[in-house]
């Protein structure tokens, strides 16, 4: 039996409004062993990345979270304080989104944001910052890593950033990589150069990974073991071998139909 | 960028540049010492020797009006980086935590807005003795509310992108991702907005000046060479209309820089017009 890296139990997360409250996440339980990948998948507005967002407690008012618990490395990140959060997140987390595009700060090098994510978390030279930013792109198979360090966000393609992203989020060498839809805003070649870069990062099992997907094919692809999401609640929780074969849910044979039906 | 194509705001720049180079090599530039006073050429009309002519006390209005622009630029300056500091700082803090803070800082910005700012200045500097630093500190410390407004707008938009979200994910605070994400994308509009600034904050210092309350004599400041030349402006138009043209034509400057840098900033108030 192998140790698991994170361990959520009953997360709650709500958002209050006037017409009523939305259980966004809604009593979700799932372990993800050490250097495992799993999966959630589900329909958009299933709560995919709020189950994300929950785990690293960066639910914005009026969300937010009800219960539960997230243990991490031998402590509930739900209770811990804000400071010794902020240790985590990007350091032993980090999470690269859909959206590479707007995630790098349009006014800052690329350089200065890869330096920015290493210097968040440990104290280094600027030289060694800027060795260890030029390796880290080289390991996402960025070509020309010097030039690309010094560019600007928009002077470099979508395929690129997300590379970045990728490299940003792996920079400080996480036990758990959180990969939300990264592929979905690109392009289908890109996201096939994407995807080979995160079955290499994968098939190097370095770190566990949670891989939130809307795509039922590539999770079953991906991952070892999958959950299913949907309004708010994981509907099934599966190895992945065994949920394409054999799924317990209804609504999860929908999806799988759905999924054929495309392809 | 689009500063290169616009001439008025190359001229406005030339001429900023120009005044700084008089303020600052003023001991060098200046035929006269600024102070001293001639009793034989008193309201002597602009000569090759006096080329702005002299004053009612025999001064070279030329020198004065190259010292008095040290005083007048480094007040507008020094005045509107103190309003600007001021208003990122309450006008971040607002934006960025939102909430009971930026309820508390914006209805306090709202009820400095009700005073009427001269009279606030002309009432503090009564009490507080009119040196140039109170005057620097009492016109930054009461025009910073445009500016926090601003920065607040700014920060409330910026605040949604995805940027400031990777990089709380990444593990930063909030100071951290003010600092170094929300500010330096919204200091655009606050540059123009500073840059207008300036020439107002001159404006408010020579009105001071020329009311007798701000600079003191015998120290030279635009306004207060104007006052000097209002009692003989009948017969000794140069005392009056030279520091006044610097007055008109700085402030002028520093609009055209202020609105080249808007047209730079967003190109697309430019194209509508």
């Amino acid at each position: 039996m192998k140790k698991n890296t994170l361990e959520v139990k009953g997360l709650k997360t709500v958002f209050d409004s006037w017409q009523g409250t939305v259980r966004a996440v809604d009593d979700v339980s799932f372990n993800i062993e050490e250097n495992t990948v799993f999966g959630l998948v589900g329909e958009s507005g299933s709560g995919k990345t709020l189950t994300a967002l929950s785990i690293l407690r960066l639910i914005d008012p009026p969300g937010k979270i009800t219960g539960g618990s997230v243990m991490f490395g031998g402590v509930d990140l739900l209770k811990e304080n804000e400071v010794r959060l902020g240790a985590v997140r990007g350091n032993r987390i980090s999470m690269v989104f859909q959206e590479p595009g707007s995630a790098l700060d349009p006014v800052f090098t690329v350089g200065y944001q890869l330096r920015e994510a290493i210097r968040c978390h440990r104290i280094v030279s600027r030289g060694c910052a800027e060795d260890l930013a030029i390796d880290s792109m080289r390991k996402v198979h960025i070509k020309d890593p010097g030039r690309v360090y010094r560019d600007y966000p928009h002077q470099i393609s979508g395929g690129m950033k997300q590379r970045v992203m990728i490299a940003m989020a792996l920079i400080n060498s996480p036990e758990l990589l959180i990969l939300d839809e990264p592929t979905t805003a690109l392009d289908v070649t890109i996201q096939a150069e994407i995807l080979k870069l995160l079955e290499e990062i994968i098939a190097a099992r370095k770190m566990s990974i949670l891989f939130i997907s809307h795509d039922i094919g590539l999770i079953a692809r991906m991952c070892d073991n999958v959950g299913v999401m949907r309004k708010g609640k994981l509907i099934e929780c599966q190895e992945s071998k065994l949920i394409l074969s054999d799924p317990e849910n209804e609504y999860t044979s929908a999806l799988l139909k759905s999924a054929r039906a495309l392809s | 960028m689009k500063m290169r194509v616009n001439k008025l705001a190359a001229a406005g720049t030339v001429f900023i540049a120009l005044i700084a180079v008089f303020a600052i090599f003023a001991p060098l530039i200046a035929s006269h010492d600024p102070a001293g006073m001639d009793t034989r050429s008193v309201l002597s009309p602009p000569s090759r020797e006096h080329i702005f002519g002299t004053d009612p006390l025999g001064r070279d209005v030329f020198s004065r009006v190259l010292y008095g622009s040290r005083i007048s630029l480094s007040i507008g300056i020094i005045a509107v980086g103190l309003s600007v500091l001021t208003g990122i700082f309450f006008g971040s803090i607002a934006g960025y935590y939102g909430g009971k803070i930026d309820y508390a800082i914006m209805r306090l910005v709202d009820i400095m807005l009700c005073f009427p700012t001269f009279f606030l200045i002309l009432a503090v500097i009564a009490m507080l003795e009119p040196s140039i630093y109170n005057i620097m500190a009492v016109i930054g410390l009461t025009s910073w509310m445009g500016v926090a407004r601003l920065v607040r707008s700014e920060i409330l938009t910026l605040k949604e992108r995805d940027f400031v979200a990777a990089s709380r994910i990444m593990g930063a605070g909030g100071s951290w991702i003010i600092i170094r994400h929300l500010i330096p994308n919204a200091i655009g509009p606050v540059l123009v907005n500073a840059t207008l600034g300036v020439g107002g904050a001159i404006l408010i210092e020579s009105a001071l000046s020329f009311l007798g309350i701000g600079v003191q004599p015998p120290t030279a400041s635009w306004g207060n060479i104007l006052m000097d030349g209002k009692a003989t402006l009948g017969v000794a138009w140069w005392v009056t209309v030279f520091p006044g043209a610097f007055i008109f034509f700085t402030v002028l400057a520093y609009n055209l820089l202020g609105e080249g840098l808007r047209d730079a900033f967003e190109p697309r108030l430019k194209d509508r017009s």
